[in-house]
C-alpha cells in the first residue's frame, strides 16, 4: 500500500515538474551544448537559413477564352548557396477543372496538380506554365485560383547537422584577436565594477540604516538605476556626457574647469597627471564601470542593509557601554558581521558583471577600448557574421565562468570547515 | 574639552551648511542670475554662529521659533543686504536651512560632552551628506531624461544647461516629442507588442512554475536535489552565451521576429527564478492543510486549485510582479531576435529610433519616459512586497 502511495507520489511529482524541466532544458542547458557544437564549425550567418523551393502563382486570364485559364508559377531555390534535392510540388484545383497541356513531369489526379522536379542547384529559378479549363464550359472564377497556394518541399543538407569540424574558430580566438587584451578589459571592467559597487553598497546601506525623515522614500529611490530598464539609462547617460551639448561636459566648462569637452565615452586614453606624473587612464572603460557602479550598487545596498538590520542590538548597546567611538564601532562589529553577505554578493556580482552585455553595448558598442567578452560574442557572430567563431568565444566564457564557480566554491568550503 | 566640541560641531556643521548653500547656488547660477560673489565666507560665518546659537540656547526655545529667527537672519543677510534676490532663491535658501536645523537639533552642551562626541558629529554630517549627495546623483539623470523629453531642439542647444522646464508653452508644445514618437513612430504599437509579451511571460511562467515548485516543496521523488541546485546554477548562467545557438535554431524554425519566440526565451530564462522564489513560500504553508485535502481525495491538480494557490497569492503576485519587470526590461534577446519593425518590443524600438543619428534626442527621452514609467510606478507602489523578494536574490541583472 505505502509503495504504491510512493509510486504515485514520484509519478506527481514528474508530471508536475516536466513541463518547466523540458522547456528550461530545451533553451538554457540545450544551447549550451550546442555552443560546443557550432564552435567547431565553420558556419556563417548566411548559412543557416535552410534552403527552400518556392513558388509564386501567378493567374492570367487568355484575351476572349472565358473557359481557360494561364496559370504561371513562379519556381526558385530561395538559397544562394546550395542545392535542393528532389523537390516535389503540388496544388490542389476546384472540382470542374482540367488541365489542357501538362508539362512531362507533372500528372494530374483527383483534382491535384503533382510535380517531381527533381534536382534544383543554387539560385535556380524557372517559370512553369499549365494552362487549365472547365470541364463543363462554365467561366473562370479567378479569385477562387488565386487563393489556393501550392505546397513544395525538398531535401537540402543543413550545414549545421553535417559532420565537418574544423579548430580554426579557436585558433582565431585565442591567437588572432588580441585576446589577452580582450581578457584584462573584462576582467577590469568585472573586478572594478564589482568591488565600487560593493563599496558604495555598504556605504548606503550605514547611512539608511539609521532613522531620517523620508528614509523608505530614500530606500526606493536608490533601487531606481537597478529597477528601471537598462535602455532608458544608457541613452540618457549618453545624453550627460554627450561632448557636445552635453550636460557634464557643458557644466564643467562653464564653470572653466576643462577647456575643451572631453569625449567620455569615445576617447580610449586620457593623460592624468597626478603629482608630476603622467598617467594613461581608460577613458571610456573607467566611464562604462562608473555607470556599471551607478546601475549595479543598488543590489549590494539591499543585501547588505537587510543584515545590517538584522545585526543584534545588544552588540552596539555593548559597544556603547565599552566606550566604543562610532568607527570602532563599525570597524569591530559591523565589519566582520556582513562579510558573509559581501562574500556571496562579490561572487553573483562578478558573475553577472563578466557577462553583462547590454551596458556596454547600448553606451559603446565595443568601440574605444571596451570590448568585453560578451561584446565580442555579438560582434563575432552578428557584426562579422562568423557565427562559429562567435561560439567559440562563448565557449571561453563559459569554461572561465565554471572555473570562477568552481575556486569560489572551494574557497567558500574551506571557510565553513575553519568556522 | 566642552569648549573644544563645541567649536569642532560648529565648524562641521557650518561647512555642511555652506557646501549645500554652495550648490544651490551654483544651480541658481544656471537659471540665469548673476551672483557677485558667492561669499562663502560670510555663509561659514553665519552657519557658524547659527550651529552656536542652537547649541548654547539649546532646547530652550520652540522649534519652529527658533527655525524661523535664524533663517530670517540668514536669509536678511545673504539674500538682502549682500544681493537682493529673487523670492524663489530666499525660498531654497529658507528650506536648506529648515532641513539643516531640524538635524541639529539633538545636538546640545550636554550631548557634546561626551565621549567620542567628534566622531558622532563626523558620522552623522558625513552621512547627512552621503544623503544628498547620493538622491542627488541617481535621481539627477531621470530628472534629465524628462526634462528633455519635453524640450524643443533649439532650446536644446541654445542652452544644455537650462535645467527647467517651461510650463507657460501650452500642452500641445510641452508634449510635442511624445505626439510626434506615438504618430511617426508608432510606439503605441510598440507599448502593444511589450504588455503582450510582458504579460504573457509572467502567464506562462506562472502556469509552469506553480506546480513545479509545490513538486519541489512538498513531494519526495529521485532527482529532487539535483533539480533545485541546476535550478540555482541555471540562474547564473549568463543569457549571452545562449544567443547564437537560439538564434540558429529560431531562425530555422522561423520563429524569429516572433512573439511567441520571444515567450518561449523570456518564460525560460524567468522559470528557475520564479520556481526557486514560489517553493520557498509554499514549504511555509502548513502541510496539515493538505493532508486533510487528501483525506477528502483531492487530486494534486484540486490541491494546488483550492489550497496552494489561495494561501499564497502575496507571493504568486511578487513573482508576477517581478517576471513582469523582467521581461520588460529585456534587451539582449529582443536585439537578436527582432529585426521587423512590426515586431519589435519598447526597448528594442528606442534602440532602433536611437540608431538613426538624425534622431532627436528628445525623441529618444521621450520613449525613455514611457519605457522607465511602469516599471517605476510599479516599483514604487508595490514596494513593500518587492523588495522582501530583491534580497531573495529574485532580478538578475
Amino acid at each position: 500500500m505505502n509503495d504504491t502511495l510512493a509510486k504515485t507520489e514520484k509519478k506527481t511529482a514528474y508530471l508536475l515538474t516536466l513541463p518547466a524541466v523540458f522547456l528550461v532544458f530545451a533553451i538554457v542547458l540545450f544551447p549550451i551544448f550546442a555552443n560546443v557544437w557550432i564552435s567547431f564549425k565553420e558556419v556563417e550567418l548566411k548559412d543557416i537559413r535552410i534552403p527552400e523551393p518556392r513558388a509564386k502563382k501567378i493567374v492570367k486570364s487568355i484575351s476572349g477564352e472565358t473557359t481557360k485559364i494561364k496559370i504561371l508559377y513562379k519556381l526558385r531555390n530561395s538559397s544562394l548557396l546550395q542545392e535542393i534535392r528532389d523537390v516535389t510540388f503540388q496544388d490542389k484545383y476546384p472540382k470542374n477543372y482540367k488541365p489542357k497541356e501538362l508539362d512531362k513531369r507533372c500528372e494530374f489526379k483527383k483534382n491535384k496538380l503533382n510535380c517531381r522536379f527533381g534536382n534544383w542547384p543554387a539560385k535556380y529559378r524557372e517559370n512553369f506554365q499549365v494552362i487549365f479549363e472547365t470541364k463543363d464550359g462554365s467561366n473562370i472564377n479567378k479569385k477562387e485560383l488565386k487563393l489556393i497556394k501550392p505546397n513544395l518541399n525538398g531535401e537540402s543538407d543543413n550545414i549545421l547537422l553535417n559532420t565537418k569540424f574544423t579548430l580554426k574558430n579557436f585558433k582565431k580566438v585565442l591567437f588572432e584577436n588580441e585576446f589577452i587584451d580582450l581578457l584584462l578589459t573584462t576582467f577590469y571592467y568585472t573586478f572594478f565594477g564589482t568591488v565600487g559597487s560593493i563599496i558604495f553598497g555598504i556605504l548606503t546601506a550605514q547611512m539608511v540604516n539609521q532613522k531620517f525623515f523620508g528614509r523608505t522614500f530614500m530606500r526606493s529611490v536608490l533601487l531606481f538605476p537597478y529597477v528601471a530598464p537598462v535602455v532608458a539609462l544608457a541613452y540618457t547617460w549618453e545624453l550627460l556626457l554627450d561632448p557636445n551639448s552635453g550636460t557634464l561636459n557643458s557644466l564643467l566648462i562653464n564653470y572653466q574647469i576643462i577647456e575643451t569637452p572631453i569625449n567620455l565615452l569615445g576617447q580610449k586614453y586620457i593623460t592624468v597627471n597626478i603629482l608630476g606624473f603622467d598617467f594613461k587612464l581608460r577613458l571610456a572603460l573607467t566611464t562604462v564601470i562608473i555607470f556599471e557602479i551607478w546601475r549595479y550598487f543598488p543590489l549590494a545596498f539591499l543585501f547588505i542593509l537587510a543584515r545590517l538590520q538584522a545585526i543584534p542590538k545588544e552588540l552596539y548597546e555593548a559597544a556603547d557601554v565599552d566606550g566604543a567611538s562610532p568607527f570602532q564601532k563599525f570597524f569591530k562589529i559591523t565589519l566582520p558581521q556582513i562579510t558573509a553577505v559581501i562574500s556571496i554578493l562579490f561572487m553573483i556580482r562578478f558573475i553577472w558583471n563578466f557577462n553583462k552585455f547590454e551596458d556596454v553595448f547600448l553606451l559603446t558598442g565595443g568601440a574605444s577600448g571596451t570590448r568585453t567578452l560578451p561584446i565580442n560574442v555579438y560582434q563575432q557572430g552578428f557584426a562579422i557574421s562568423d557565427i562559429g567563431t562567435g561560439s567559440a568565444v562563448s565557449i571561453v566564457i563559459v569554461i572561465l565562468l565554471l572555473l570562477f564557480m568552481f575556486f569560489y566554491f572551494k574557497l567558500l568550503g574551506k571557510r565553513v570547515d575553519e568556522n | 574639552m566642552r569648549t573644544k566640541n563645541i567649536i569642532i560641531f560648529s565648524i562641521i556643521s557650518s561647512f555642511f551648511l555652506a557646501s549645500l548653500i554652495s550648490i544651490w547656488k551654483i544651480l541658481v547660477t544656471l537659471q540665469g542670475i548673476k551672483l557677485e560673489n558667492f561669499n562663502f565666507q560670510v555663509i561659514f560665518l553665519l552657519g557658524f554662529l547659527v550651529s552656536l546659537a542652537q547649541v548654547i540656547i539649546g532646547n530652550k526655545l520652540n522649534i519652529i521659533l527658533k527655525l524661523i529667527i535664524f533663517s530670517l537672519i540668514f536669509i536678511f543677510i545673504d539674500g538682502y543686504l549682500i544681493q537682493s534676490m529673487p523670492i524663489w532663491y530666499n525660498t531654497g535658501v529658507f528650506l536648506i536651512l529648515y532641513f539643516f536645523i531640524n538635524k541639529i537639533k539633538k545636538f546640545n552642551k550636554k550631548n557634546l560632552e561626551e565621549e567620542h562626541s567628534t566622531q558622532i558629529i563626523i558620522f552623522d554630517f558625513l552621512t547627512l551628506f552621503g544623503i544628498v549627495l547620493f538622491s542627488f546623483v541617481i535621481l539627477f539623470p531621470f530628472y534629465m531624461m524628462v526634462v528633455t523629453s519635453f524640450k524643443t531642439q533649439i532650446a536644446l542647444l541654445v542652452n544644455p544647461l537650462d535645467f527647467s522646464i517651461n510650463f507657460t508653452q501650452g500642452f500641445k508644445d510641452l508634449f510635442k516629442s511624445y505626439f510626434v514618437i506615438f504618430k511617426s513612430y508608432k510606439f503605441g504599437k510598440y507599448i502593444l507588442t511589450s504588455t503582450i509579451v510582458s504579460l504573457g511571460t509572467v502567464f506562462i511562467t506562472l502556469i509552469f512554475a506553480i506546480p513545479a515548485a509545490y513538486a519541489i516543496a512538498r513531494l519526495n521523488f529521485f532527482g529532487k536535489t539535483f533539480l533545485s541546485t541546476s535550478i540555482l546554477i541555471i540562474y547564473m548562467f549568463p543569457a549571452i552565451v545562449l544567443v547564437i545557438p537560439l538564434y540558429t535554431v529560431f531562425s530555422q524554425l522561423g520563429l524569429r521576429n516572433s512573439i511567441e519566440g520571444l515567450l518561449i526565451v523570456y518564460t525560460a530564462t524567468t522559470l528557475p527564478v520564479a520556481i526557486y522564489m514560489l517553493q520557498g513560500y509554499f514549504k511555509s504553508i502548513p502541510k496539515e492543510l493538505e493532508e486533510a485535502a487528501i483525506l477528502d481525495k483531492l487530486s494534486w491538480f484540486g490541491i494546488i486549485i483550492k489550497i496552494i494557490i489561495p494561501l499564497s497569492i502575496p507571493a504568486i503576485s511578487s513573482v508576477a510582479l517581478y517576471v513582469f519587470m523582467i521581461a520588460w526590461n529585456e534587451f539582449l534577446f529582443s536585439l537578436m531576435f527582432l529585426d521587423n519593425p512590426n515586431s519589435f518590443t519598447l526597448s528594442r524600438a528606442i534602440q532602433y529610433l536611437s540608431g538613426d543619428a538624425e534622431t532627436p534626442r528628445q525623441y529618444l527621452m521621450a520613449g525613455s519616459v514611457i519605457v522607465t514609467l511602469p516599471v517605476l510606478f510599479i516599483f514604487v507602489y508595490f514596494e513593500k512586497y518587492l523588495v522582501s523578494g530583491l534580497t531573495a536574490g529574485s532580478v538578475k541583472g
